[in-house]
């Protein structure tokens, strides 16, 4: 399934700019970065369940905030993309 | 059943690849150009020279993805594999089996009317689609003999016996022989650039034999790759015999599955103008070479393949063809441990 995953970390401390490295690592981990704290994840269920797990250990549910939108399966007629920096389909031909 | 994951191919000689986090990172010129979780992977194909990091084998190894490097030319160098794991019960039971010559032909001859049959079907096949073009009474007679050897090899014609690996192999060839000789009919268009004399390897001689020979390297890897994930050592073969560095279980499993996957995807890839003479060069000793460009192209032609769906024969169930070769490997491992009956080779009409 298809998961987009972006975040808000509040950045005004130290701690802050942790959490966000923190946070923009795990998310790297699983998916592609598209926009700065905008990530798209092809992911089953149950990674899924994992990685939100991890990412709200790490956040100060305080100041900061995650977003996770399930897009299931048949996502590609819902996502367009206008300007710069394209993504990669990472279910589609993988060549580099 | 298991999900059919993607493929990266690395076609970018000097990028080297190593592992950040959960992703594999493609760098070239310490410039990142690249980055796929490796989640989302099933293989990874590199035809670079520069190499991976020993921290990216690991991770394959442990997450059971296949890490293959090949030449730039795609010949086969070496493929990464790591702490043998499955089950301990089936890899004895398959080094028993080797070691018993009835055993080893009860499931050879499975894999070898796999073959035949499939070849057989993909001559009518033909005969029936193209009826008008093709020498529908030459491939009809080769169909027929196909259908002889296949009676012979299951042992309903008495007179003509089959009951060992060395008959075996002698049956296996002359199909084969019936079989390629009329390989040159299917092809439809591109005829002078295209044409199938016989089979030649190392080198391949010609276009059609650069094509094979290259995509049948994929498929031994994909083969492998399947029977070491369900937890064989693919390198004791029942068909083949054992040499240092032959992936002899993956070759005997590929027997069935050469036609349907890879002859048929090249005749294909030719009707089709997908590829042309431009496509190929030649070497000094006479080798055909796919160029850097053309082989983009096939491997791009290749995974579209590997992902349209069909039904299993056995299984009746839906799945990629790409995940025919795990699915192969999951009924031979069901058949050792005595699940079924007999292996059940993949046959396809």
């Amino acid at each position: 399934m298809f998961v987009l995953i972006t975040y808000d970390v509040n950045t005004q401390d130290a701690a802050g700019k942790t959490r966000l490295r923190k946070v923009a690592k795990q998310c790297v981990n699983y998916g592609q970065r598209v926009q700065n704290s905008v990530f798209e994840c092809v992911i089953d269920p149950a990674k899924m369940k994992a990685l939100q797990y991890k990412l709200e250990s790490i956040i100060d549910p305080e100041k900061d905030s995650l977003r996770f939108y399930y897009l299931g399966k048949n996502y590609k007629e819902k996502i367009e993309h206008v300007g710069a920096k394209p993504s990669y389909d990472v279910e589609g031909v993988l060549m580099l | 059943m298991k999900k059919l994951l993607n493929t990266l191919y690395i076609t970018t000689l000097d990028a080297y690849l190593s592992l950040d986090g959960e992703t594999v990172m493609v760098q070239k010129e310490g410039e990142t150009i690249g980055r796929v979780p490796l989640h989302n992977l099933e293989n990874i194909v590199t035809f670079g020279y520069t190499g991976a990091s020993p921290a990216l084998m690991g991770a394959c190894a442990d997450r059971n993805i296949g890490l293959c490097f090949m030449t730039r030319h795609g010949r086969f160098l070496a493929r990464v594999v790591g702490m043998s794991k499955g089950n301990v019960v089936l890899r004895k039971m398959q080094y028993a089996i080797s070691e018993e010559e009835k055993a080893c032909f009860t499931i050879a001859r499975n894999c070898i009317f796999g073959k035949i049959y499939n070849s057989k079907w993909i001559l009518e096949r033909a005969a029936r689609d193209y009826p008008m073009r093709l020498d529908v009474d030459k491939l009809k007679g080769a169909s027929e003999q196909l259908s002889r050897y296949l009676n012979i090899i299951r042992g309903k014609e008495e007179a003509i016996p089959c009951e060992d690996l060395e008959q075996l192999r002698g049956f296996e060839g002359k199909s084969a022989t019936v079989y390629f000789s009329v390989v040159d009919d299917l092809i439809l268009q591109q005829k002078d650039a295209f044409f199938f004399k016989d089979r030649n390897k190392r080198p391949p001689l010609d276009n059609v034999n650069a094509l094979l020979s290259f995509f049948y390297t994929l498929l031994s890897h994909d083969v492998a790759s399947a029977l070491e994930a369900v937890g064989f050592d693919a390198y004791i073969g029942f068909l083949h015999r054992d040499r240092p560095g032959r992936v002899s279980l993956a070759l005997d499993m590929m027997e069935e599955l050469r036609s349907v996957l890879v002859d048929r995807f090249v005749i294909s890839l030719i009707n089709k103008k997908q590829v042309t003479d431009t496509d190929f060069m030649k070497k000094e000793n006479g080798a055909i070479l796919l160029t850097d460009e053309a082989r983009k192209k096939a491997l791009n032609a290749w995974q579209s393949r590997k992902q349209e769906m069909i039904t299993h024969p056995f299984l009746s169930e839906k799945i990629p063809w790409g995940l025919v070769p795990y699915v192969q490997a999951m009924l031979l491992a069901r058949y050792i441990r005595g699940d079924l009956e007999e292996y059940p080779p993949f046959l396809w009409k």
